[in-house]
């Protein structure tokens, strides 16, 4: 029994002396510190974040810029351990939750450390706190360009998406896709397979087969399995429009054009207004207008031919600039609801806005 | 009471076995060009290294008690509940639920009824299993698993609908609740240290800033209460006949599918009690992000371990789930320190259940060894032989 | 309903069920011989992951097979000695080897591959004639070569299992070790082989995966296929038939959802994506409620226990 405490003892003396202390950062680097619930390598998501950071560290240059990135953290309450602990650490200048599932312990996090910047995405709400900025992307630009050419590629007028959840970012560009198919074709068949999962691989592969033997000949998708109908796409030799970031690479001559989230863009902007004293209180959002949103023709594609790359570009400019003069607005009454509801967050102004002209 | 403690602290082989895991996990950092004790006292740091730490390791080793507890009863019934996950969402489902339906209510009732909700839920979810097993004989590990899977969907269901907060306007909502009212919340939990004491400390307020929370004493007096329950009653004896020898038990008289059935209920509800606690105490919201880990952690999993680490006994469960809280707190503060990947610690933490579990044999064959050394009751010469008449 | 119930859905249900079967009858060796293995999912992704970089380096899908084969080998070794000779608690050394296997398989993706790429695998084999039948030729003859083979390996299975002295000895170890040991039977040499054999065909599962089915690899690819697996075999009752009824009627569960999705169908997804868990367990209910157990599953076994 003694000798059980003894070496219990022993294993804790051993344990509490080898931590050594923190090292501190130097004041005149820019730290930033992120937690992202997927792999930087998942062609997706984390990836278009991991992307960005080393970008502005490209830009800024390693002494002026550094940033930790804690991938992989799917579970939300190892995130709140990772806040609070770069929080309390008082090394970092910005903390980036970069999930919309992390939203709520921002929320409780973010007025226990006032003098701490935070950022939370993809979402538009900042809790009215002064600290918290907030991030999201109108993926439902990129969506509906992307539609909108699928729909003219399309020979049998029938397209494929492989969703994971319906929700967030991954509704935005369904959505945007279908508005945008039946805006160039108002009879191309559009169907949606939300796999419930933002990794299961086998099941989304089968979904992309099941949509193809069912007359799709283009399919698009989002978040990280999307690997798994790329290669189906491959298989078939068929098409493949991808959006978050660039699976071009992966794709090969399937791959026809990717939205790319450029959060470098916004990252920009709020490590200006860190310095500048404001430590949150702004939302930013990511389009096409502010070059947030990046329409990319995949540059590993030989089967289209130059002329063919070109006309596209064409006519992807001119539904940007169209997108942008709001001359194509995407989602009509929801653009008006979804304001006016962010703005009162009760349910009558909800009704009233879906009700107006 | 020794005989208590020596049931407690067989956790000697568990705790070499975990250093001979270390030291063979420092050979594969080093093959990745990470410095083993940059790792190591990251990993300690993270752990128990100052007072934030340590109350995040407890806060983390609250749910993997509760299950730990649950499975304590289920395995020693003879019945491999790997449902835990289920049945803790399901707690955790109608634990918010009913605490957003009650948002005007007092604090000590919200929190009763929502409590009772989960531990129901989970009860019921985890006697759904028990039931088949028991009555349909259909395999509990099938049922458990699949279970599982439907309660995460059950989980996106609600939440995207029924459930879902009404502020989340717009077409981009995430499946969650709205956030419980404050009455409902468990308390914070913390300590006043006498002046003397804190002045060693620097702070007489131990754990006043932290994340730490009542959910932490609830969980340990059901340890003792379902160890009582287990060696102290009738109940838990039966139980434990019958997870021994099942058909000895039915000879005996013992109903067993009736205790079958009750130790599922019983590890069912002790995880759906970890489900609702952890939203009562930590998150005040339920939210998910469509898997099952998202907000369970894998509590489900993790407290079958630290069960088995504790000997299947719930007050050895609980220096094992917070050892394992540990690990698992101090593993991610290793990735953000050192740069370890995320993927480093699934491995490693799957290295360490290998050694610990293996280390266990140890334990079992001293069991025997003891055993070996009880005289065995003979038949003596006051019962009949045959051929004798009465 | 004949929108519903096309021929690709059968297909798709036998290309969804090879995965399954590669696992589930390599686990139904194990655990008829008395061990239970948790970790198939870690080793089906070790597997995975060593076929599709052996792929990847060298385009030879023999050579990929064959290194799944021998890492499955390797790791259902490990995992014997473990349960076995080491006598640990068979549920949580499992546990503990699905772990490693998740967090190594991912790991070597990062440092020797680190970003998802595709690769060609088995292609699909049309079988001369037969795969020219109007309706049965999409569904059963155009398949490629490892969906055929796990077919193939369940009457195999059945016939080692019912008729030869092999299976014997496994279905002897399993229900009575006392009375195999006592007749000369080594318990362990057969549990030793049944888990390694066990481990050989998940890691071919995982092979099945990466370099026939889905040709990419990424991090958790199958998705805790591997405990379903598991699960089958009880549904199976420890039969190769029934284990194969229980793949592909779990498989065609999922390829339903998927194509009613598909041809827009509106339906919760979530009450499609929990149907095949619900659909097994109401089958199991209703099956035969004779229980073949293996009597000695998951207990060590030790000579002079009884």
């Amino acid at each position: 029994m003694l000798k059980q405490i003894r070496l219990f003892a022993l294993v804790a003396v051993l344990l509490l002396t080898t931590a050594l202390s923190a090292v501190h950062a130097q004041d005149d680097v820019f730290s930033v510190a992120v937690v992202s619930p997927s792999a930087t390598t998942d062609l997706a998501f984390s990836q278009s974040m991991y992307d960005a950071l080393v970008l502005i560290q490209e830009d800024m240059g390693e002494e002026a810029f550094e940033f930790v990135f804690q991938e992989g953290t799917f579970v939300v309450d190892d995130a709140a351990v990772a806040l609070r602990d770069w929080a309390s650490s008082g090394e970092y200048d910005l903390i980036i939750a970069h999930g919309s599932q992390y939203g709520s312990i921002v929320e409780e996090l973010a007025p226990e450390f006032p003098d701490v910047s935070f950022a939370w995405g993809t979402d538009e709400n900042t809790f009215g706190l002064d600290n918290v900025f907030a991030y999201t992307v109108a993926a439902e630009e990129g969506g509906f360009i992307n539609g909108f050419l699928a729909a003219q590629f399309s020979a049998t007028g029938n397209i494929g998406v492989v969703g994971p959840i319906e929700v967030g970012d991954a509704k935005l560009y369904v959505d945007g896709f279908k508005v945008g198919a039946n805006y160039a074709n108002p009879e191309t068949v559009v169907n949606v397979t939300y796999i419930q999962s933002f990794s299961d691989v086998p099941l989304a592969t089968e979904a992309a087969r099941a949509l193809i033997a069912n007359g799709a000949d283009i399919l698009t998708g989002t978040a990280q399995m999307v690997v798994g109908p790329i290669a189906v796409v491959q298989e078939e030799e068929l098409m493949w429009f991808g959006t978050q970031a660039s699976q071009a690479e992966l794709a090969g001559d399937v791959g026809v054009m990717f939205q790319i989230y450029r959060w470098d863009v916004i990252l920009k902007d709020m490590i200006a207004a860190i310095e500048e004293g404001t430590l949150g209180g702004e939302t930013y959002v990511l389009t096409l207008e502010n070059e947030g949103l990046e329409i990319e023709i995949s540059p590993f594609n030989t089967v289209l031919s130059d002329e063919g790359k070109a006309a596209m570009q064409e006519e992807i400019d001119g539904l940007i600039a169209q997108i942008i003069a709001k001359e194509i607005v995407i989602f009509p009454e929801e653009d008006m609801a979804t304001a006016e509801a962010m703005m009162d967050g009760t349910a009558e102004a909800t009704a009233e806005a879906t009700t107006a002209p | 009471m020794a005989r208590v403690f020596s049931r407690l602290f067989d956790l000697t082989p568990s705790l070499l076995a975990l250093i001979a895991a270390l030291l063979i996990s420092a050979v594969l950092l080093v093959v990745l060009q990470v410095n083993p004790i940059d790792a190591y006292s990251a990993l300690a740091q993270g752990a128990f290294g100052n007072e934030n730490a340590t109350a995040e390791t407890l806060v983390k080793a609250i749910p993997i008690l509760f299950v730990a507890i649950g499975i304590c009863v289920a395995f020693r019934a003879g019945m491999t509940n790997i449902g835990g996950e289920g049945q803790m969402i399901m707690g955790a489902v109608a634990g918010t639920a009913a605490a957003l339906a009650l948002p005007d209510a007092p604090g000590i009732v919200v929190v009763s009824v929502s409590l009772l909700m989960g531990f129901v839920a989970g009860a019921l979810y985890g006697g759904i299993a028990g039931l088949l097993k028991a009555y349909f004989n259909v395999n509990e590990i099938l049922t458990t698993i699949m279970l599982n899977q439907v309660a995460v969907q059950v989980m996106n269901f609600l939440l995207n609908g029924p459930l879902l907060d009404p502020t989340e306007a717009g077409a981009n909502h995430i499946p969650k609740t709205a956030r419980i009212a404050e009455q409902a919340e468990l308390g914070r939990l913390y300590f006043t240290l006498p002046e003397s004491v804190g002045q060693l400390f620097g702070d007489t307020d131990l754990f006043g800033k932290t994340r730490l929370h009542i959910g932490l004493v609830l969980a340990v007096i059901i340890a003792i209460v379902i160890y009582v329950l287990l060696w102290r009653t009738i109940i838990g004896y039966r139980i434990r006949a019958v997870g021994e020898n099942e058909r000895a038990s039915r000879y005996a008289g013992i109903r067993v599918k009736h205790y079958m059935l009750l130790s599922m209920l019983l590890a069912g509800g002790m995880a759906g009690l970890g489900g609702v606690v952890q939203v009562l105490g930590l998150t005040y919201r339920l939210q998910t992000d469509g898997s099952t880990s998202g907000f369970t952690a894998n509590a489900g999993f993790n407290g079958i371990v630290a069960a088995l680490f504790g000997g299947l006994n719930p007050l050895g469960a609980i220096p094992a789930s917070i050892l394992f809280g540990g690990l698992l707190v101090g593993a991610q503060k290793m990735q953000r320190e050192v740069g370890v990947s995320a993927s480093l610690i699934t491995a490693l933490n799957g290295v360490i259940v290998i050694f610990v579990v293996s280390s266990q044999t140890f334990v079992q064959a001293r069991a025997r060894s003891r055993l070996m050394q009880k005289p065995v009751p003979t038949p003596s010469s006051t019962s009949l032989s045959q051929g004798d008449t009465v | 309903m004949s929108d519903i119930l096309t021929a690709s859905v059968f297909a798709s249900t036998l290309r969804l069920a090879t995965p399954y079967l590669f696992a589930s009858l390599g686990e139904m060796f194990g655990q008829r011989s008395g061990v239970l293995n948790l970790g198939v999912d870690g080793i089906m992704l070790m597997g995975a992951f060593g076929a599709f970089y052996t792929v990847l380096i060298t385009q030879n899908l023999i050579l990929g097979v064959l290194v799944a084969l021998i890492i499955g080998a390797l790791l259902g070794l490990v995992t014997a000695f473990i349960s076995v000779t080491l006598k640990a608690e068979q549920g949580i050394s499992g546990i503990g080897m699905y772990l490693f296997g998740l967090g190594m398989s991912e790991l070597l993706f990062q440092k020797l591959i680190g970003t998802p790429k595709s690769i060609s695998g088995f292609p699909p084999i049309s079988l001369p004639i037969l795969s020219d039948l109007p309706i049965l030729g999409e569904i059963f003859f155009r398949h490629n070569i490892l969906v055929y083979l796990a077919f193939a390996l369940v009457p195999i299975s059945a016939y080692i299992l019912r008729s030869t002295t092999w299976g014997l000895m496994i279905r002897a170890v399993g229900q009575n070790p006392t009375a195999a040991d006592a007749m000369g039977v080594s318990v362990t040499r057969v549990r030793y082989a049944t888990v390694t054999i066990g481990g050989m065909l998940s890691g071919l599962a995982g092979a099945s995966l990466s370099i026939a089915l889905l040709n990419v690899f990424q991090q958790n690819l199958t998705s805790g296929l591997g405990f379903i697996a598991v699960a089958l075999v009880y549904f199976g009752r420890w039969q190769p038939w029934g284990v194969m009824l229980g793949a592909v009627l779990f498989s065609f569960v999922q390829a339903l959802q998927l194509q009613i999705s598909a041809i827009g169908i509106d339906v919760p997804d979530e009450f499609a994506a929990m149907s095949p868990y619900v659909i097994t367990i109401i089958a199991l209910v209703f099956a035969s409620k004779q229980a073949e157990k293996p009597t000695a599953l998951t207990k060590p076994f030790v000579r002079g226990d009884s």
